[in-house]
């Protein structure tokens, strides 16, 4: 089973965004930078389904230099070995177009992605990448086994699950669920030094989207209390002050 | 050049969603100074069909093709894309829903377009065509450039409001060829979670986290969230630890929801979860610190114990509701 788990770079969940003062472009000062959490977990299940039916699992990611020490992360967590692709991740199309260049040649039976990730919340990429490559995908899937040729996953859908079966190869993108993410243990840490993590040059595509200008969303107005003892008042407020019951 | 508009339907009738995507496409269609194409999979009646009229479509495109009335996202991103060529779309417009996400990014590559999800606001059209969307997972809003000649737009669950525009519709069958290789995964059973409304579609959300102290005191939660006709979410920390299932977690890596009120019980209001829940137009917080983060996010803030605000809350509710039959 050979397994390209697909990972980016993002703000850690606990930071506070902000912008340059012309709105142009992300603050990355003082941000820490992880693993996007839905790729971890992605990742896990990619190592728990290697582990089980044997194989192997490579980590990619689109970026400049400095995700490598997320890269390296994912090799301590488990991953056999990566592909950087040295380039911004600007934009959706530009990203899985890289992936999907260089899955064309991996002969990758499974391709994980994370749902989304938690910068620009696109839920672009995987199903980007599965058009590009002409192959089934299955998004925010929180179970995945596979049994022989033929993958059973559950995806989220709108007040329920649904149950899907699809032949390898295919690609998924994970939600929660689908697997718990590990810690890397120190022989994990140690043995990535040496993995290897190979870097290569973008193919020339297109950049479809751009995103131009950020700003916060709009500060709240400060909050109406009421006492306690009588949250009948709260109802009388949410019926004839804001009017939405 | 008409806008197209993907129409999302369950069991036969439409989702309020779709109708948020057909006025928005309706409103776009008035900017780009076009009309508004609709497109429904599914057997639907005509009455039904009809309804897309009340938002502003002029034209409908009634898919009925038997291999569709199960989901299959590359077979549905076939049939959106081929629409999209035979009426020569300069916008498609979906719903940022299960079904659109799986859908959009398929469609986007078919129709070597530009796509931006989750959008929350009309697209301007100056030099270039910009559209608001949210971004770092509700902590901030972005404002994408769509380059192409042809753009997709889904648009965010609950953040756009219906806007009536009749129009009296045509009503097309409409049945293009599809690849049998579109039909290589396929859906089996699905599992409704037991007749609750959806988290992500519910114009009112009840949450509640670690203030709970225990996930035998759910009871509350559920009678307040059914009073109401709400759905139950709850934060983190909850989920992580059993006490709810994962599915109810909103938040920036839960599900981010923006219904018309939402009620957190218990929940302090740490940044990752107030970045899921930040976009809900009126926010409810009950805590008993009154220094809890998330009366700064909320509109109105009860500082008590859940045990006690709740059980009074909830006969309030009933109390009004009595009143106002």
């Amino acid at each position: 089973m050979k397994i390209l788990v697909c990972i980016s770079n993002v703000p850690d969940t606990t930071a506070r965004i902000s912008f340059t003062p012309d709105g142009k472009a992300f603050n990355t000062s003082g941000v820490q930078f992880i693993i996007n959490p839905y790729d971890e977990i992605a990742l896990t299940r990619a190592l728990e389904l290697k582990e089980s039916l044997g194989g192997s699992v490579t980590v990619i990611n689109v970026g400049k230099p400095d995700t490598e020490a997320n890269i390296r992360k994912a090799l301590a967590i488990g991953a056999d070995d990566a592909i950087r692709v040295n380039a911004d991740p600007s934009d959706a199309y530009f990203v899985a177009s890289q992936i999907a260049h260089v899955a064309k040649t991996g002969g990758y039976d499974i391709i994980l992605t994370g749902k989304e990730s938690i910068d620009y919340n696109g839920s672009q990429v995987p199903g980007m990448i599965a058009e590009l490559l002409g192959i089934p995908s299955v998004s925010v899937a929180t179970k995945l086994t596979i049994d022989g040729t033929t993958a059973t996953l559950e995806r989220e859908i709108d007040g329920g699950k649904e149950i899907v079966t699809t032949p390898l190869p295919f690609v998924a993108s994970a939600q929660k669920g689908m697997a718990e993410p590990r810690i890397p243990n120190m022989r994990g840490i140690m043995s990535a030094r040496t993995k290897p993590l190979a870097v290569t040059e973008p193919q020339g595509s297109p950049a479809f989207t751009v995103n131009e200008k950020y700003e916060l969303p709009p500060a709240k107005a400060a909050c109406k209390m009421i006492p306690a003892d009588n949250p009948a008042a709260l109802i009388d407020l949410l019926h004839n002050e804001a009017k939405i019951i | 050049m008409p806008v197209l508009v993907f129409a999302e339907s369950i069991d036969g009738k439409f989702k309020k969603s779709a109708f948020e995507a057909v006025s928005y496409a309706n409103e776009t269609a008035k900017i780009l100074g076009t009309t508004t194409t609709a497109i429904s999979v599914g057997n639907i009646t005509g009455d039904d069909l009809k309804q897309l009229g009340e938002y502003g479509a002029s034209k409908i495109l009634s898919v009925t093709d038997s291999r569709l009335n199960n989901f299959v996202n590359q077979a549905y991103a076939s049939v959106i894309a081929q629409a999209a060529k035979d009426e020569g779309a300069e916008v498609v417009v979906l719903s940022n829903t299960y079904t659109g996400k799986a859908v959009a990014p398929r469609l986007a590559v078919k129709l070597q377009a530009s796509l931006a999800t989750g959008v929350i606001q009309l697209p301007s059209k100056g030099d270039k065509f910009t559209v608001k969307k949210k971004s770092f997972s509700g902590k901030a809003l972005s404002e994408v450039v769509c380059n192409t000649p042809v753009k997709i737009l889904s648009v965010a669950p609950n953040s756009f409001t219906i806007i009536k525009s009749p129009a009296t519709p045509s009503i097309t069958a409409y049945n293009p060829a599809i690849p049998d290789t579109d039909f290589r995964s396929v859906s089996g059973e699905i599992v409704k979670s037991s007749g609750k409304v959806s988290v992500t579609e519910a114009e009112i959300v009840v949450s509640a986290g670690r203030g709970m102290k225990g996930p035998e005191n759910w009871g509350m939660v559920e009678e307040l969230a059914a009073e109401l006709g709400a759905a139950t979410a709850c934060s983190k920390p909850v989920a992580d630890i059993g006490w709810r299932p994962h599915h109810e977690h909103v938040g920036q890596t839960g599900k981010a929801i923006s219904p018309n009120l939402y009620i957190a019980i218990g929940i302090s209001g740490a940044i990752q979860h107030l970045a899921g829940v930040n976009s809900s137009k009126v926010i409810v917080a009950i805590n008993k610190d009154p220094e809890a983060p998330f009366f700064k996010a909320a509109d109105y803030g009860i500082a008590g114990d859940a045990f006690e605000v709740v059980p009074k809350l909830i006969e309030a509710v009933k109390a009004f509701k009595a009143s106002h039959h």
